[in-house]
């Protein structure tokens, strides 16, 4: 039998090979794996179901990690949104809730997320521009005004100051007299991807991680609803790292997360279960599906055997996806609609729990209305009419994706060994290890632009045709002035001498090795500014300077 | 003559994967490139571009702030004395500003999906805009 079905094998190759036009030979994908023009049992010999993929919603995961998925819940539409000052976004917000949303995705303007108040010189002209502006505990409460925090979770993109804006949400929680216990929401707050590729670093790595260590020992023990960190590698592929390198590094800084925890004191099980992770979905369908499906499988065993996790809600990877801004191109606008909803396609089949869809403007401005309609439809229609989601892991034993999620699985263990041979993530950053691989990845990829031996369609290719002229957004002068406005009369009226004492306190806490979120408290209840407080802790931590390299 | 180029992120986005690409295919064409990294006030820029003796500055944003901060740079060239210094630009910029920031004066702006090739070639003949 075996022996028949090679030579049948044979033929086809021979045929295969015989055409009048030769086969294109050395196919690979976007990330430079290899592909073969057809895959047969051949390839999984030695291959189990049992071992390699098992049922949804169980170890280790790789069908998903709910037992029903789709059919019992689609992913969740979490479209990221913010601009302008405060009470602009609380105005949208009040929209969204209104039309059914149950949860907020907070996006800060870059003063913001840099840790400057909206007056520094080094924020002007960005006040408001790619989210909003948020400079002490009154812009929060302006910012959440007549929303009920506990019938709401809210997602916050915030890295180096999240400690900060964490501590602002929990204070207007408090004002409303909704309990730490019942309120529900995510930090972004993963520092590692910043020093890796994002860039929105302050610190130095390691009072970063102390930080952050410090909110999910937090979290941990009063905040059962909390997610404080999402581990992202959506950053580290739009820097420009391959598919097998997201995969790899982003899984790489979620095991210094939980070697800090532990080392922290907490027992994996009490805070495993609570961290989320944040993907990207590029134009190369299958690798990105095989992608998926691979750092779900990586991170139960991980968890599992490595850390000897016992919970199963610690082995599960949930994440969150966002298609590939960096996909998208400025020729031919309209096409950018065509790629996105090929990459959601993707992340669904790949068994995202929630997604966003980028609007086919976000290459010029940030989206207006209608573009960001057509991205929201998308997953619409990708939901109710193609029927993706009525049978789970629809591609799971294709002799194909099943071979490219064990080799992307490969090229991630490969990457793990050279990180641990180099002493770990943080020596890696240090060192420039992540960020000249993310370099050389970017540049192989523009390098075969070049040469054409990729074709971007409106740019390499089939450029006829600009496309018609598309309307961008823009925020006017008056939204920086006006908040400018604002910060300086709560300065005026605040208690000065209480700030500048919690801000001593802060500063001594720093220096020692308390957990930092009670000292923090203290400084936003007493409406210390974001600015103040980051200038304090810059005092005692330092500010870093990455090795400049291209 | 080789030509110099000081490129630099001005502004507090961190977005350098598209200035680190341009910089080696620069550099990689012959052209001495000095990359002056991150978070780069117009000050810092044009310190630099001086110091360094350069011929051209080629700035990166993806913020928003393009049409305070590179004004801002022509700004100080001209009261520096420098303005034989060639300013060009990319990133995240409508195509109205750009129009708006050729008109006071920078030589080009290059959008997102423009070839590496084409900065090359406008480097190598002499900054001109296409």
């Amino acid at each position: 039998m075996a022996l028949r079905r090679k030579t049948a094998y044979e033929e086809w190759a021979a045929r295969y090979r015989s055409g009048n036009l030769p086969p294109k030979e050395d196919a690979t994908t976007m990330s430079g794996l290899p592909l073969q023009p057809l895959y047969t049992p051949e390839d999984l010999e030695g291959w189990s179901y049992e071992e390699k993929l098992g049922y949804p919603g169980e170890f280790p995961y790789t069908r998903g990690v709910y037992p029903s998925m789709y059919r019992g819940q689609p992913w969740t539409i979490r479209q990221f949104a913010g601009y302008g000052t405060a009470q602009e976004t609380n105005q949208r917000y009040k929209f969204l809730l209104g039309q059914g949303q149950k949860g907020l995705s907070v996006a800060f303007d870059m003063p913001t997320l840099m840790g400057y108040d909206s007056d520094d010189p080094l924020g002007e002209g960005e006040v408001g521009h790619c989210g909003v502006a948020i400079d002490s505990l009154e812009d929060m409460e302006t910012l959440f005004s007549g929303i009920r925090l506990d019938q709401i979770t809210t997602s916050m993109t915030i890295n180096s100051p999240a400690a900060i804006l964490y501590a602002m949400y929990i204070a207007v929680g408090e004002k409303e007299g909704v309990s730490l216990a019942q309120l529900g929401g995510t930090l972004q707050n993963d520092i590692l991807k910043e020093y890796i590729a994002q860039k929105e670093y302050i610190f130095p790595p390691e009072p970063s991680m102390r930080l952050v260590v410090d909110t999910i020992v937090f979290a941990a023990r009063h905040m059962p609803r909390w997610n404080a960190v999402s581990i992202s590698g959506y950053h580290i592929r739009e820097a420009g790292s391959t598919a097998t390198q997201e995969l790899a590094f982003t899984l790489a800084d979620g095991m210094a997360y939980v070697e800090a925890s532990i080392k922290a004191g907490l027992k994996v099980d009490e805070f495993a279960p609570r961290l989320s992770f944040f993907f990207d979905s590029h134009i190369d369908f299958f690798e990105e599906i095989a992608k998926f499906r691979a750092a779900r499988r990586l991170w139960a065993r991980i968890m599992r055997d490595k850390y000897g996790a016992r919970d199963p809600k610690s082995w599960m990877l949930r994440f969150h996806t966002q298609t590939a801004g960096v996909s998208l191109t400025r020729q031919q606008v309209e096409n950018n609609i065509t790629r996105t909803a090929y990459e959601a396609m993707a992340a669904v089949l790949g068994g995202t729990n929630s997604l966003h869809t980028n609007s086919m403007d976000e290459v010029l401005a940030l989206p207006t209305e209608r573009a960001a309609q057509i991205a929201l439809r998308t997953q619409q229609v990708l939901a109710h009419e193609t029927g993706v989601i009525n049978t789970i892991d629809p591609l799971g034993g294709s002799y194909f994706i099943e071979q490219l999620t064990d080799e992307m699985e490969r090229g991630a263990q490969r990457y793990f060994d050279q990180i641990d041979e180099q002493g770990g993530v943080l020596r890696c950053i240090e060192n420039g290890f992540f960020q000249r691989e993310i370099a050389d990845a970017a540049f192989e990829f523009e390098r075969k632009l070049e040469a054409n031996e990729r074709i971007i369609v409106g740019v390499n290719a089939y450029t006829d045709g600009e496309g018609g002229e598309v309307p961008t957004l823009r925020i006017g002068p008056e939204t920086e002035q006006g908040q400018v406005r604002r910060l300086k009369a709560v300065r005026a009226r605040r208690d000065n001498t209480s700030v500048a004492s919690r801000l001593e306190e802060l500063k001594t806490a720093a220096r020692g090795s308390d957990n930092l979120m009670p000292p923090l408290l203290n400084c936003v209840k007493a409406y210390a500014t974001e600015g103040e407080i980051m200038a304090a802790l810059k005092e005692v931590f330092g500010v870093y300077r990455e090795p400049i390299l291209f | 003559m080789t030509a110099r180029v000081l490129t630099a992120k001005v502004g507090l986005d961190g977005h350098d994967r598209g200035v680190k690409v341009v910089s080696r295919a620069l550099r990689d064409a012959g052209v001495e490139v000095i990359y002056a990294g991150l978070r780069q006030t117009p000050e810092m820029v044009v310190e630099a571009a001086i110091q360094e003796d350069v011929d051209a500055i080629g700035v990166s944003l993806h913020s928003g702030a393009h049409m305070t901060l590179i004004p801002r740079i022509l700004e100080l060239l001209k009261e520096r004395n420098a303005t034989d210094i060639v300013v060009f630009g990319g990133g995240i910029i409508p195509q109205d500003d750009a129009t708006e920031l050729k008109k006071m004066g920078v030589v080009e702006i290059f959008g997102p999906g423009t070839s590496l090739k084409s900065i090359i070639d406008f480097v190598n003949k002499g900054f001109k805009a296409a």
